[in-house]
């Protein structure tokens, strides 16, 4: 969980994109990388398997300013969607202030994203937390492929699969084009910074 | 069950004073007092180094976490210490408790032996303020 440093007077906020495999993840962090250059000290750190598959994770830390006083570091992270690499899926959501789902809206992939929800749900559950007390945004990926006249999911099935219960903030977004990424990921932000308002005022 | 760890102004600088005084002032290049979220709580180096630490934190956290479940895997409870040796720098990782984890880098100026001594007295100094 977000670690405040009082002396320092900074806060480590981990936000955590999660979802199926393929489903763009690592392309929303490059994207973010890409606009915000100049914001990201570090370089963003991968650890791939062959291809383009990520391993392990994914990490970029932005600088986002300062609130009531304290320094914002957020630190991203992706983790590996493929089913197998659960074990180290698990590692990753450890101590996450807050979470985007990245949905896969191609039509055979419906599943899949209702899998890793699912998933998502018991690997909280395993670091007693509920997906209900975690600041979640969902992204609904690819609606670029439309004009490829690929068939997508619809934004009405996508929320009925994923966000009838959770009632979270959702967003349709196309990590390659760009489109929405930022808005995700500012909300993404705001809700977690949000969550934590009250300890900053309180410590300190 | 995940906590947060929270110290106050006074618990950090005590965690500096004694990381400084044990193992900078031994000559050790980084120090990194990290939780397993990969969250940096304390950083002090030699005043030479300029490597990313967020990284190395995320990355550190994430190696801890797999060397974990890999003792798991195999029947022991932990590995509470691990050494990755370099040509010029080493790095050698302790879990103090369930959540942190001490993370060094040194030259070949340091000796292991006594580095590891150290970083033992350090950890004990710790677990008495948190
Ligand atoms: N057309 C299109 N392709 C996308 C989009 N987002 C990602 N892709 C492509 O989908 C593939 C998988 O994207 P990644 O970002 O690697 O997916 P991931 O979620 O990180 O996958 P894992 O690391 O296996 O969990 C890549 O070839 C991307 O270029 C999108 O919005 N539109
Ligand atoms: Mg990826």
């Amino acid at each position: 969980m977000a670690l405040i440093n009082p002396k320092k007077k900074e806060v480590q906020v981990k936000i955590v994109y999660y979802g199926p495999g393929r489903g763009g993840k690592t392309t929303n962090l490059e994207y973010i990388n890409k606009k915000f250059k100049e914001r990201i000290k570090g370089e963003m750190t991968t650890v791939k398997t062959y291809g383009d598959r990520t391993l392990f994770f994914d990490f970029l830390p932005v600088d986002i300013g300062k609130i009531k006083g304290y320094d914002i570091k957020v630190q991203f992270y992706t983790v590996p969607g493929q089913v197998k690499y659960n074990a180290t899926r698990k590692l990753v959501l450890r101590g996450v202030d807050g979470i985007v789902f990245v949905a896969d809206s191609l039509v055979v992939r419906r599943k899949m994203n209702i899998l890793s929800l699912q998933n998502l749900n018991e690997n909280l559950s395993s670091f007693n937390r509920r997906i209900f007390d975690v600041p979640i945004v969902l992204q609904y990926n690819k609606r670029d492929m439309e004009k490829e006249g690929i068939p997508l999911l619809s934004v009405e099935t996508l929320e009925n699969d994923l966000n009838k219960q959770l009632k979270a903030p959702s967003f349709v977004a196309s990590a390659l084009t760009g489109q929405n990424v930022v808005t995700t990921m500012k909300k993404a932000i705001s809700l977690t910074v949000a969550s934590l308002q009250k300890k900053l005022e309180l410590g300190g | 069950m995940e906590y947060t760890i929270e110290l106050n102004k006074k618990q950090f600088e005590s965690i500096e004073n004694i990381l400084k005084e044990e193992l900078i002032d031994l000559g050790v290049q980084t120090v990194l007092l990290i939780d397993l979220a990969g969250n940096i709580l304390v950083n002090l180096d030699d005043g030479k180094s300029d490597i990313d630490i967020y990284s190395l934190a995320a990355l550190a956290a994430g190696n801890f976490g797999a060397v974990s479940a890999m003792a798991k895997v195999i029947g022991e409870s932990d590995f509470s210490l691990l050494f990755h040796k370099g040509e010029k720098e080493s790095i050698h990782f302790s879990k103090i408790n369930e959540d942190l984890l001490l993370l060094t880098i040194f030259g070949k100026d340091v000796s292991l032996g006594f580095l590891r001594l150290k970083t033992a007295e350090a950890m004990r100094k710790i677990l008495e303020i948190i």
